[in-house]
């Protein structure tokens, strides 16, 4: 009999993310480290390089359905989107408008824009939201993974928020300005990065599937992201993606102005559970998974 | 120049009909012989979720107006003045980056509805605030003292731990961190920066002809020379 350990998504790198995702041995990856792609701009600045320039991208199957996969890498530059990083993106993006995958994943782990060549990372960014929504327009629906160290910070926490999907684990984060930032720019009173509690409480997965932004939260564990994967992968295979017309972003804009209302004055992320059931603040940080999306299942 | 002097050399005085707030701007205006919408952002503003559900809801509201009227769907000009996302707590438990996807998302729809769009950065355009509808555009125009950035070099250089020397020395000939539209320029996301002394009535005009729906703006970076590898690695990935 056999025991096998649950591996954590957070503590994976990229490509053991996708090894352990994806169907035993099936992916297949494009631009890999042999082609030794790396970023000449952090090589002017005799910054550290990679040879994937912290991004792979390919193809796979998982349960058997076709996907495309991009998984960034958080220990290099904090996962940051230069030029080569980006395009590698907007290159897999484009190839799933070709060849229509069942979906595909990206495994978001980054604070956004790499500094280091901060213009070319921005624009590579609007790309990428653009290759995003060209891919949906096509049929071809795109998920969002987020369970890194890095999150999914700047714009590729606007990128996530583009996905036909967001599953997250409760480690992981979205947002757009990361607790540092406004730390620093705007002080500690406003945002004290070092609480880590309420850093979770603000950007983590359990706020933010209690607002809904995150579609799915899972178990730190890569066997929990796919078996969610599968089961979506499976659902959208029976349902052609629809693309979004006037009514449905019109409903999207309805549910944000609810938010923004109803929450006029939030500065933590007690605010939302409260409103959405939970009795026991204290207690919700420390639930376990299962036991929270049952809860909030019970509320809605 | 102000807001309304802009607009005066943008339209003709007399030839739009703007409602001007603290930091949000929406109307319509008249080019030659047609309608085209204007929405925008003035005085800098940081783009919070409230400017960003204005910006949306005006957009929706063009879309909406055009499909009941069965008009062909006016150009959207969008009006770029940011100095980028606000920073908050209270914007950041809400998911801010949620209403910056779906006012990119309203730029996206007028697009598939057949709304040509373009932006005129006429004051700053700064990181987030620039990548929620100023870069989504088909066209990106740059009045002559735009200023466009993700950071600026000082900042940078404390975050990069690079000397800020070397980041001015080495910014002199690489379009790729430092601040400026003619950078943008050079690497294909701004389309085209206006003379002080130009038409600017003309200008517009011209770029509402040539406005593409495609994105090009890899191919166009190679061209100018000032964004070699986005192209190619995009290609090689996607034809792999």
């Amino acid at each position: 009999m056999t025991n096998v350990r649950p591996t954590s998504f957070f503590e994976a790198t990229a490509r053991g993310r996708v090894a352990k995702l994806v169907d035993a041995g099936s992916f297949r990856e494009f631009c890999p480290p042999r082609l030794r792609r790396t970023s000449p701009h952090l090589a002017r600045l005799n910054a550290p390089v990679a040879f994937d320039d912290g991004v792979a991208v390919g193809s796979a199957t998982l349960e058997g359905y076709k996907i495309l996969i991009a998984a960034q890498e958080g220990k290099f530059n904090g996962g940051a989107v230069g030029e080569v990083h980006g395009a590698k993106l907007v290159g897999l993006l484009d190839r799933g408008i070709r060849e229509r995958p069942a979906a595909v994943l990206l495994l978001v782990d980054s604070g956004g824009v790499r500094l280091h060549e901060a213009n070319a990372g921005l624009i590579a960014i609007s790309e990428i939201m653009r290759g995003v929504l060209r891919t949906q327009a096509a049929g071809v629906p795109v998920f969002a993974l987020v369970g890194g160290a890095c999150g999914a910070f700047g714009g590729m926490g606007i990128v996530t928020r583009l996905c036909n999907e967001i599953i997250m684990s409760e480690e992981g984060r979205l947002g757009l300005s990361g607790p540092e930032v406004i730390e620093t720019v705007k002080g500690v009173e406003e945002f004290d990065s070092r609480d880590r509690p309420l850093v979770w409480r603000v950007t983590g997965g359990k706020v933010r599937r209690a607002l809904g932004e995150a579609t799915y939260l899972v178990d730190d564990d890569i066997d929990s992201f796919r078996s969610v994967t599968a089961e979506l992968l499976c659902r959208y295979g029976a349902k052609p993606l629809a693309v979004a017309d006037i009514d449905e972003v019109t409903a999207e804009h309805a549910r944000l102005a609810e938010r923004a209302g109803r929450f006029a004055t939030a500065r933590d992320g007690r605010e939302i559970f409260q409103a959405s059931g939970f009795v026991d603040l204290d207690e919700v940080s420390l639930l376990p998974v299962a036991k929270f999306n049952q809860q909030l299942l019970e509320y809605i | 120049m102000n807001i309304n002097g802009l607009l005066d050399r943008l339209f003709g005085p007399g030839g739009h009909s703007i409602n001007i707030g603290d930091n949000f701007l929406h109307g319509s205006a008249v080019m030659g012989d047609r309608q085209v919408a204007v929405i925008g952002t003035h005085e800098h503003a940081a783009i919070d979720t409230a400017l960003a559900l204005e910006v949306s809801a005006s957009i929706l509201r063009v879309i909406r107006d055009d499909l009941g009227r069965g008009c062909s769907p006016r150009p959207v000009i969008f009006m770029v003045d940011t100095q980028g996302q606000a920073l908050s707590r209270h914007e950041e438990l809400l998911c801010l980056n949620g209403y910056f996807a779906h006012v990119a998302q309203c730029v996206d729809l007028a697009r598939r509805n057949g709304h040509r769009t373009i932006s005129l950065i006429h004051g700053e355009a700064v990181s987030g605030g620039f990548l929620a509808f100023g870069l989504m555009a088909d066209r990106v125009c740059a009045l002559p003292e735009a200023q466009v950035r993700v950071m600026d070099l000082k900042a940078m250089s404390r975050i990069t731990k690079i000397p800020y020397d070397r980041l001015v020395d080495l910014s002199a000939d690489s379009p790729v961190f430092a601040p400026g539209a003619e950078n943008y320029w050079r690497m294909g996301a701004v389309h085209e920066i206006w003379s002080a002394e130009a038409d600017w009535r003309s200008c517009l005009g011209a770029a509402l002809e040539i406005a593409d729906a495609g994105d090009k703006r890899a191919l166009l970076g190679l061209e100018r020379g000032g964004r070699l590898h986005a192209a190619p690695i995009a290609q090689l990935v996607a034809s792999a």
